[in-house]
């Protein structure tokens, strides 16, 4: 099974250092971990120096790996408009690196990709002419077929309806229990977080400030810190937690 | 869920809409190429000796079987033009389409960054006072100031665009002022330069294939032979481009890098081909949209449909050059864009998708 474990990763763009000294436990196959924080906490960067965007100091320490790629990123929303259809660019996502042509294999992973976020029937559709939330989904769909061991996603939930945040974070759910994906996922619904995921990892101006399971990482305390709120954390009916959000401070 | 994700579509679906739609593109592909052919030999009839389709033909596939006289005009004066018209319109087209691909914009042609400008002010040192850049045969002093002008052009662009915080739009925006300086400088030549050198300047700036021989007509087709496979061999990221670079980059493209080693080929195919014909403006913009309204922007069928739909432009356009006026061939320049341009809004404002 795939592990990854950050050891003093520090980030910086120019001279502006935008993480300092992040050091993680290792985080292994099958595990979906949250990665969470206010605005311009570094959370994209951290991504970026994952995925080997950004130089730094420290060290990324994938193992287990049995990939070429081992990593795929769903960067947050662009909205770009070139002339191609949803298939198209879900392929095209598939067939970085690889030859001109086409193989079975690839559109199979294609269609894998596209029914497992259940958006099939988008596959003839311009992507310009898509929605926001849509887009996301293809968005992810472009990650999913690099048929990746790690897969980052940034605030994949940020422009969707809540029917498809909760099918879109089962989805991933289902492919770290199934498939032994790592998953590292960027969201500001702490909600989502205590539900859906592993542990936690939050971050605050660069720094890693908490980092564990997510039921002991996401605190009335944390969240006075980070998000600036007075909130509570008390099981709901069926024993699960629950966040109660009252104020904020 | 919206209704639109709702109704259910088996993933074999999905495959078979992609399939169709890559044998259409290979059917509008090998639609353009015949068109090409069929130009081409339009093309070689016209002149002050008209010649049929059937006599071309014929001159094309036995020329031991045809006069003396229809084997000349034939393959030795009008073939190197018909020719050129066809590898410059492809290199205009190409070098225009992956311009606009890694800048994102639209506007982003040979013409628009200068490249074409820098290329006509070398051409105008050499033809108002016989400067030659590089010390050359007296045929080539003209196109080859042309080149290192333009090529000089091209890598000051990159040079800039080098600097910290330079967007693409700065890049396009450069590109402007680049051809602002070189009107300019084109403006003071004229100024200074004899009567009889000021129309010269005047009608190479216009684009003429009439310039074509054969050595010419073979560097052209040389340059273009290289650079396709390279510009090939980099589809996928080229397309991942127009994702934007943060979606590039997700899937393991260098947009920097990219970017970088495009714009030095694709400029070197806009150089070779304005050094050799003049300035045809029209092409590297037009025919890359054209090839997008009929094919999309995956490169394995933009690519070569923007060469194509190039060729044909300027082929269709030498045809109408000889024919408007019989027994003058008005510049091709002043033609692809006057029939072109109509042609051209005709298409975009009648497309029901935006192409942009």
């Amino acid at each position: 099974m795939v592990t990854l474990k950050l050891t003093h990763v520090s980030a910086r763009y120019g001279r502006r250092a935008i993480l300092e000294d992040i050091t993680t436990p290792s985080f292994q196959g099958g595990q979906v971990v949250a990665l969470l924080g206010p605005n311009a906490a570094g959370k994209s960067t951290l991504f970026r120096r994952i995925l080997g965007l950004l130089k730094g100091e420290g060290e990324v320490i994938i193992s287990n790996t049995h990939a070429e790629r081992p990593v795929a990123y769903m960067p947050q929303d662009t909205g770009a408009k070139a002339v191609l259809t949803v298939y198209e660019s879900v392929l095209l996502a598939r067939m970085q690196g690889r030859s001109l042509k086409v193989q079975p294999e690839d559109l199979a992973q294609v269609d894998r990709a596209l029914e497992e976020l259940n958006i099939t029937s988008l596959g003839e559709r311009d992507i310009g002419d898509l929605s926001g939330g849509q887009r996301q989904l293809v968005s992810a769909a472009q990650a999913l077929v690099q048929e990746p061991e790690i897969l980052m996603l940034d605030e994949p939930t940020s422009a969707l309806d809540l029917n498809r945040q909760i099918s879109l974070l089962t989805v991933l759910r289902r492919l770290a229990d199934e498939r032994g994906m790592l998953i590292l996922v960027a969201l500001h619904d702490l909600g989502h977080a205590l539900r859906f995921t592993d542990a936690s990892m939050v971050l605050e101006n660069g720094r890693l400030i908490a980092c564990g399971p997510t039921e002991e990482v996401i605190t009335p305390e944390l969240l006075r810190q980070v998000y600036k709120v007075a909130a509570r954390i008390e099981p709901c009916s069926k024993g699960r937690p629950q966040l109660i959000v009252e104020e904020a401070v | 869920m919206t209704t639109e994700t709702t109704v259910t579509a088996s993933p074999s679906q999905g495959r078979a809409f992609y399939r169709s739609q890559v044998f259409r593109r290979q059917m509008i592909l090998a639609a353009l190429v015949v068109a090409l052919l069929f130009s081409l030999c339009v093309d070689l009839a016209l002149g002050p000796a008209r010649y049929s389709l059937n006599e071309v033909i014929a001159a094309l596939v036995t020329p031991g079987n045809v006069s003396q006289q229809a084997r000349v005009i034939l393959w030795e004066i009008r073939m190197p033009v018909a020719l050129m018209a066809l590898v410059v319109g492809a290199s205009l087209s190409v070098a225009g389409a992956q311009m606009q691909t890694i800048l994102s914009n639209p506007l982003a042609s040979p013409f628009t960054l200068g490249i074409s400008a820098g290329a006509s002010f070398g051409a105008a040192l050499g033809l108002a006072f016989g400067v030659a850049i590089i010390p050359a045969a007296i045929e080539f002093v003209v196109p080859l100031n042309a080149f290192i002008m333009a090529m000089f052009t091209a890598f000051l662009i990159h040079a800039l665009s080098l600097k910290r915080g330079v967007t693409v739009e700065t890049i396009v925006l450069l590109g402007i002022a680049m051809v602002f300086i070189f009107n300019s400088l084109m403006a003071l030549i004229q100024f200074f330069a004899s009567q009889e050198a000021v129309s010269a300047v005047v009608f190479w700036t216009m684009g003429s294939l009439t310039k074509a021989t054969w050595p010419k007509f073979w560097i052209a087709l040389g340059i273009l032979a290289a650079v396709m496979p390279l510009l090939a061999r980099h589809g996928w990221a080229l397309t991942a481009m127009r994702l934007g670079d943060a979606k590039a980059e997700s899937m393991g493209v260098k947009p920097r890098a990219l970017r970088l080693e495009v714009l030095i080929l694709v400029s070197l195919l806009a150089a070779v081909a304005v050094a050799f014909v003049g300035t045809i403006g029209f092409i590297g913009l037009v025919g890359p949209h054209i090839a997008r309204i009929l094919l999309g922007e995956d490169q394995r069928f933009f690519l070569p449909g923007s060469a194509l739909c190039g060729a044909l432009i300027l082929s269709v356009g030498s045809v109408i050059s000889k024919i408007i006026i019989p027994g003058t061939i008005i510049p091709i320049g002043i033609i692809t864009s006057l029939v072109g341009i109509p042609f051209f809004l005709f298409l975009v404002l009648n497309h029901k998708k935006a192409s942009w």
